[in-house]
């Protein structure tokens, strides 16, 4: 348990309101969570329960209403963090090509920043290129987004989340519109690519298997207030396959967190069947 | 390609048959030449009065591309400034609504009380009548950037600037350059109506002086040139659009307006 002494990202005591006067939403109750570093955390809850909120809090995005949110030791803010996102939109740029639109986090964060003009051509190429590769996208570089099926452009999306190497890596459900084929091909893809660069991820999922499958952690939330209810972890060697997932013990895994989310959205029934 | 020249040679019909079925009219009925004349009579007159006409056209012209510019300028100074703070936005949009809604016509006694009669009102009217669409349509396209892609940004320190001139303005291109094929027509008719009310030269100036005179003729030769110069600048713009920016005809997502 890496996360317990020297935590990377921390929350404590977070609660987040958002709106003001008379209409807000409690989005977040008091939370608590820490992530070590290199380590792969998975949020897993009912829809509305605050997910999307715990990542815009953890990239500095919103502020906390109340409590703290440390990323490598310091406010949140503080510390020049590289951080990647990936949403279940890829949002590419049409205008520039594939490689192009991987590259752009090269072109604001320092210190690429500053040698972006310098190592466009060269360099910074040569690494968007093999990124691309990595994520089985060899040669589509000088495509547009247009000509790129939705599968292949969340590819092009992860490569961009991860071309700066950012040392937090954020994921909002980038494989929630994908189909199971695609989905299972980029779960191997974002596994090694984790493995061999071991940012510290933070994803969001409602795809259990997902969650089991990728991440060392399994955090399980609750709505209104959003909060996390449980804290699994998965104790399966690496790398994980596919096959792994029909296994007995990740069996088990999944349904017990399908039971703790079902018995979340129903709050009232929750009391009496909350299992240990 | 079949398809496009076939549809080509049917807008030309349509425009000829037009042109003739008039001609037809007026000999059939005999229309006088005072109330309407005839489409052959009006290209005579122009011919005939070509060397009278033409410096009145360039003058048209250069008045309203003068405007046109500086139309462009402060248009996407404005848009970009509403479109991107959320302060300018609040303050300036109903601002911009009511400059709007005001008749153009209505502000050029007040540019000539400034100014004097002459070029400078017209070119201040083609201004302020271009720059319209211009400031709503850059405004637009900054507005609808996506938020999970404003987010991706936020996420890696990208300055305002930044998100700017890597995400805005190029996703505003599109609106920009739909706008500018309709702004430089309204620039047009700026032009016109002030050289209308108060200017000594200009095509406008050149048909109320005919119409004074009921030189009918000529002011339909006036027209005719109005008309030509008109779908001329429309042209030009439209093809720069395509050019420039034609990634936005493989999406739909861009609703032009
Ligand atoms: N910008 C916002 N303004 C007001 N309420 C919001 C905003 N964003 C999210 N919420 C509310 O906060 C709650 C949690 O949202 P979110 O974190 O997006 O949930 P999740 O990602 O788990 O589906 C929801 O009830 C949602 O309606
Ligand atoms: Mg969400």
């Amino acid at each position: 348990m890496t996360g317990e002494n020297d935590p990377f990202v921390q929350l404590q005591q977070v609660t987040l309101t958002y709106g003001q006067g008379e209409k807000t939403v409690a989005a977040l109750g008091e939370t608590n969570l820490k992530i070590g570093k290199g380590d792969f955390v998975a949020l897993v809850g009912p829809s509305g329960c605050g997910k999307s909120t715990i990542l815009k809090l953890v990239t500095g995005l919103i502020t906390a209403s109340s409590g703290w949110v440390f990323v490598a030791g310091r406010e949140v803010g503080a510390e020049p963090v590289r951080v990647g996102m990936a949403f279940q939109n890829p949002t590419m740029l049409p205008w520039l090509s594939i490689r192009d639109n991987v590259m752009l986090p090269l072109k604001i964060v320092p210190p690429f920043r500053q040698q972006f003009r310098a190592k466009r051509k060269t360099e910074f190429r040569d690494r968007a290129d093999a990124l691309l590769k990595q994520v089985g996208l060899a040669g589509f570089g000088d495509k547009f987004p247009w000509q790129l099926s939705g599968g292949m452009l969340q590819r092009a999306s992860l490569c961009r989340a991860l071309i700066h190497d950012p040392q937090l890596l954020m994921l909002d459900e980038p494989f929630g519109a994908l189909d199971q084929f695609t989905r299972e091909e980029l779960w191997a893809i974002m596994q090694d690519l984790w493995m061999t660069r071991r940012p510290t991820v933070l994803l969001v999922t409602h795809d259990l298997k997902e969650a089991g499958y990728l991440a060392n952690r399994v955090c399980v939330m609750r709505a209104r207030p959003g909060r996390i209810v449980e804290d699994c972890h998965v104790d399966l060697p690496r790398p994980r396959t596919i096959e792994m997932t029909y296994e007995p013990g990740f069996v088990s895994l999944t349904q017990r967190l399908r039971e703790l989310i079902v018995s979340a959205r129903a709050p009232d029934a929750a009391k009496t069947e909350v299992p240990a | 390609m079949k398809a496009i020249n076939r549809r080509r040679l049917q807008s030309a019909a349509v425009i000829i048959g037009f042109f003739l079925l008039w001609e037809l009219i007026c000999v059939v009925f005999h229309v006088k030449e005072i109330v309407l004349p005839r489409p052959s009579q009006i290209l005579t007159t122009l011919w005939l009065q070509a060397p009278a006409i033409w410096p009145h056209t360039v003058q048209t012209l250069y008045t309203t591309l003068v405007g046109f510019g500086l139309g462009i300028l402060t248009g996407v100074f404005l848009g970009v400034l509403i479109g991107s703070s959320r302060l300018a936005y609040d303050v300036g949009y109903p601002l911009l609504i009511g400059f709007s809604s005001i008749p153009k016509v209505a502000v050029v006694p007040i540019f000539v009380l400034w100014f004097g009669a002459g070029t400078v009102p017209a070119v201040l009217t083609a201004m302020i009548m271009s720059m319209f669409p211009i400031v709503v349509n850059v405004a637009t396209g900054l507005a609808t950037t996506e938020p999970e892609l404003e987010d991706v940004m936020k996420a890696l320190r990208a300055t305002k600037l930044d998100i700017l001139t890597n995400v805005g303005l190029p996703r505003a291109m599109p609106y920009f350059f739909a706008s500018l094929k309709v702004s430089v027509t309204l620039a047009f008719v700026g032009t016109v109506i002030a050289e209308t009310v108060a200017s000594n030269r200009g095509i406008g100036n050149l048909m109320m002086i005919a119409s004074s005179s009921f030189d009918v003729p000529l002011v339909f030769a006036g027209l005719l040139v109005l008309a030509v110069l008109g779908v001329g600048l429309y042209a030009i713009f439209s093809v720069i659009e395509g050019r420039v920016i034609g990634w936005a005809k493989r999406k739909d997502d861009f609703a032009l307006g």
